[in-house]
C-alpha cells in the first residue's frame, strides 16, 4: 500500500530524512518510533503531498507522490502534529466541510459524519463550536477528520498526544479497529503505544531508519544477554568470586549498596541460559541473606536507547 | 469547481459566523451615510451658487464613488488580512494543502468570498445613489452610475487580490494588513503629479497607477484599457498568490 525508496529531504544544509526505504503493506499498522527531530513529520509530509521530496521516490496506494500528488491526496487521511481546526466551527460542520474538500458526494456526507462522530465518540458534542471543546476533545475531532472520509491510508502524526490516560488507551483501540480495512501509519514517541498498536515498528533516528520489525522481534531479539539482579549482605570480594564461579555469569559488576550496608550486583548471563537458581543455591550454602534476585528484562524503552545511542555513537566515531 | 465552492462556502462562513463581517459591513455603511449627507448638502447648496448649468447630481455621484473607492483602500485590508496568514498560523493550511484540492482552488474560493462580502458592503449604499437618480431632474444616465459600480468593484478586487496575496507571504495579520494598505497606497499616488506630462515615463506612470483607470468609469465610459488593466491586475495577482502558495511546499516548514 505504501512504499518508500531511497527518500531524502534536506533543508537546505540539513538533511532531515536521509535515504530512508520500507514498505507498509495493506490493513497494517506501521509504527513510526524516534526521538523529537528524527524526521518522523518530515516523512510522513512528504508521504502527504505536503513536502516534495529531495530525492527517491514514495507511492501511496499506487500513485507517486511527486508526479501524482492528487490521486495521493484523495487516499489519504492525515492528522498532523496539531489538529488542523477551525475554531468558529461547530464539530458536524467542521466534518462536512473536510468531506466536501475530500470530493465526498452530498449523498454520504451525513452519513459519514455520523460515523465518524460515533468512531471517535463526539456524538454529543456535534453542535459545539470547536473552540468550546478541551485539548482532548479537539484531538479527537483531528482525528475524526483524518477519517471522516473512510480513505485507504490513515497517517497520524503523535495521536495520543494531549489525552487523558482513559481517551489514549480509548484511541488506541480506535486505531486498533480501524487496521485491516485501512493502512497506517503513526508517529510517537511513546514506547509502550507502539508495542500495544503497531503489527511493525521503523525506528528512525536522525533521519535514518535504525531498526524495522515487529515489536515482539524488537525485544527478543535484543534479549540475547539476560541481566539479573541480585542483592545480598555479604563482603564484597567474597561476593564477586562466588558469582564468577557460578558457569555462564559472564560480566559481573558488585557495587555497595545503599546505607543498609547489602551489596548488590548485575550479572549478564548468555542468552537461554538460566542462572538464577544456581545463583540463589551458592548464596545460601554461605549463609548470606538474600534479598533480592530478578531479572532485568529489556523493555522497547532499553532497545531504543541502544539503538539510538548506537548509532550516535558510531557517528561520533566516523567523524573522529 | 466543487473544490472552489466548498471553500468559498468556508469563508463566506467564516466571516458571517464571526464578527468580521458585521463590524466591517456596518462601519462601512455608517461612514458612508455620513459622507454621503454631507456631499449631498454640499453639492445642493453649490448648485444653488452655480445656478442652472451646474450638473449637481453628476458631481455627486462622482464625488460618492471617488469616496467609495478610498474607503475600500481603508476596510479591504481588514477583509483579507486573514484569508491566508491565519490558515497558516492555525495549521490548517496543512489540512487545505493535503487534500485533493489544487492550489488555484482554494485562491480562487477565497478570493470570491471576498469579492461577495465586497458586494455585500456595496449594495447599501446603492440605495442612497438610487435615491438620488429618482429625484434628480434630469436624471443622470442610468450607464452612469452602472458601469461606476462595476468601476468600484473592479478597483476593489484588485485591492483583494493584492491583499490575499500579500496575505499568502506571512503568518502576521497585521504585516499583511499594513502591507497591503501601503503598496495600494503607493500604486494611487504614484500618478500625482504626472497628469499633465507628455513624456513616455509620465504615462506609463499614469498608466500603472490605479487610480486613474477609475475616471473613466466615473463618467459612464467603459474603457477597454481599463477594463484590461483591471482584469490583468486580478488576474496577476491570483497568479502569484497561487505560486506563493505552491512555494510553501518548498519553504522550510
Amino acid at each position: 500500500m505504501i512504499e518508500v525508496q531511497d527518500l531524502t529531504k534536506a533543508y537546505g544544509p540539513v538533511t532531515a530524512v536521509d535515504h530512508v526505504s520500507f514498505s507498509v503493506n495493506e490493513g497494517e499498522i506501521l509504527g513510526f518510533l524516534g526521538p523529537n527531530g528524527a524526521g518522523k513529520t518530515t516523512t510522513m509530509r512528504v508521504l502527504t503531498g505536503y513536502l516534495p521530496a529531495t530525492s527517491g521516490t514514495a507511492k501511496v496506494a499506487g500513485f507517486d507522490v511527486t508526479t501524482d500528488s492528487l490521486s495521493v491526496r484523495r487516499h489519504i487521511g492525515y492528522l498532523p502534529e496539531a489538529p488542523p481546526l477551525y475554531p468558529d466551527m461547530s464539530v458536524s460542520g467542521y466534518l462536512d466541510f473536510v468531506l466536501r474538500i475530500k470530493n465526498v458526494p452530498a449523498a454520504n456526507r451525513r452519513a459519514r459524519v455520523d460515523d465518524a462522530l460515533t468512531k471517535t465518540n463526539l456524538g454529543d458534542k456535534r453542535n459545539e463550536l470547536i473552540k468550546r471543546l478541551s485539548r482532548g476533545y479537539k484531538q479527537r475531532v483531528g482525528l475524526a477528520q483524518a477519517l471522516v472520509h473512510d480513505p485507504l491510508v490513515i497517517i497520524l502524526d503523535e495521536p495520543t498526544v494531549g489525552l487523558d490516560p482513559k481517551q489514549i488507551i480509548e484511541v488506541r483501540h480506535l486505531i486498533k479497529g480501524l487496521a485491516g480495512t485501512h493502512t497506517i501509519i503513526l508517529s510517537t514517541h511513546i514506547l509502550p503505544e507502539v508495542s500495544m498498536t503497531c503489527d511493525r515498528v521503523v525506528i528512525i533516528n536522525k533521519g535514518k531508519i535504525v531498526a524495522v520489525d515487529t515489536p515482539q522481534n524488537l525485544t527478543t531479539q535484543l534479549r540475547g544477554a539476560q541481566k539479573i539482579h541480585v542483592e545480598t549482605q555479604a563482603p564484597e570480594k567474597a561476593f564477586a568470586e562466588l558469582l564468577a564461579q557460578i558457569a555462564g555469569a559472564n560480566a559481573v559488576k558488585v557495587e555497595p549498596a545503599r546505607a543498609s550496608g547489602h551489596v548488590t550486583a548485575t550479572v549478564e548471563a548468555g542468552a537461554g541460559k538460566e542462572i538464577r537458581n544456581l545463583i540463589a543455591a551458592k548464596i545460601v550454602e554461605k549463609g548470606w541473606p538474600l534479598y533480592e534476585l530478578r531479572g532485568v528484562s529489556l523493555s522497547l524503552e532499553d532497545i531504543f536507547l541502544q539503538l539510538t545511542t548506537d548509532d550516535a555513537a558510531h557517528a561520533q566515531a566516523s567523524n573522529n | 469547481m466543487r473544490s472552489v465552492y466548498a471553500i468559498y462556502r468556508k469563508e463566506m462562513g467564516h466571516y458571517f459566523v464571526s464578527p468580521v463581517a458585521y463590524v466591517v459591513v456596518s462601519l462601512f455603511f455608517l461612514v458612508t451615510a455620513f459622507m454621503f449627507s454631507q456631499y449631498l448638502r454640499a453639492v445642493v447648496e453649490q448648485s444653488f451658487e452655480m445656478g442652472p448649468d451646474f450638473d449637481g447630481p453628476s458631481q455627486l455621484l462622482r464625488a460618492f464613488l471617488g469616496l467609495l473607492a478610498l474607503l475600500s483602500l481603508f476596510f479591504m485590508p481588514m477583509v483579507t488580512m486573514g484569508l491566508f496568514a491565519e490558515e497558516r498560523k492555525r495549521g490548517t493550511m496543512e489540512l487545505l494543502m493535503t487534500s485533493p484540492v489544487r492550489d488555484v482552488d482554494i485562491v480562487l474560493g477565497k478570493f470570491f468570498a471576498s469579492l461577495t462580502l465586497f458586494v455585500v458592503m456595496l449594495l447599501p449604499t446603492a440605495s442612497y445613489v438610487v435615491y438620488v437618480w429618482l429625484h434628480s431632474d434630469p436624471a443622470p444616465p442610468l450607464r452612469v452610475l452602472l458601469s461606476g459600480y462595476l468601476g468600484v468593484l473592479l478597483f476593489g478586487g484588485c485591492l483583494l487580490a493584492l491583499g490575499s496575496f500579500l496575505s499568502s507571504l506571512t503568518e502576521s495579520q497585521i504585516i499583511a494588513a499594513v502591507l497591503t494598505f501601503a503598496i495600494f497606497l503607493f500604486l494611487w499616488v504614484i500618478s500625482f503629479g504626472t497628469r499633465d506630462t507628455e513624456s513616455v515615463l509620465g504615462q506609463v506612470i499614469q498608466y500603472i497607477s490605479v487610480i486613474g483607470h477609475l475616471d473613466d468609469f466615473e463618467r459612464g465610459i467603459i474603457d477597454t484599457s481599463g477594463l484590461v488593466y483591471y482584469l490583468s491586475f486580478i488576474g496577476f495577482f491570483i497568479f502569484l498568490t497561487v505560486r506563493s502558495i505552491d512555494s510553501l511546499r518548498w519553504r522550510r516548514a
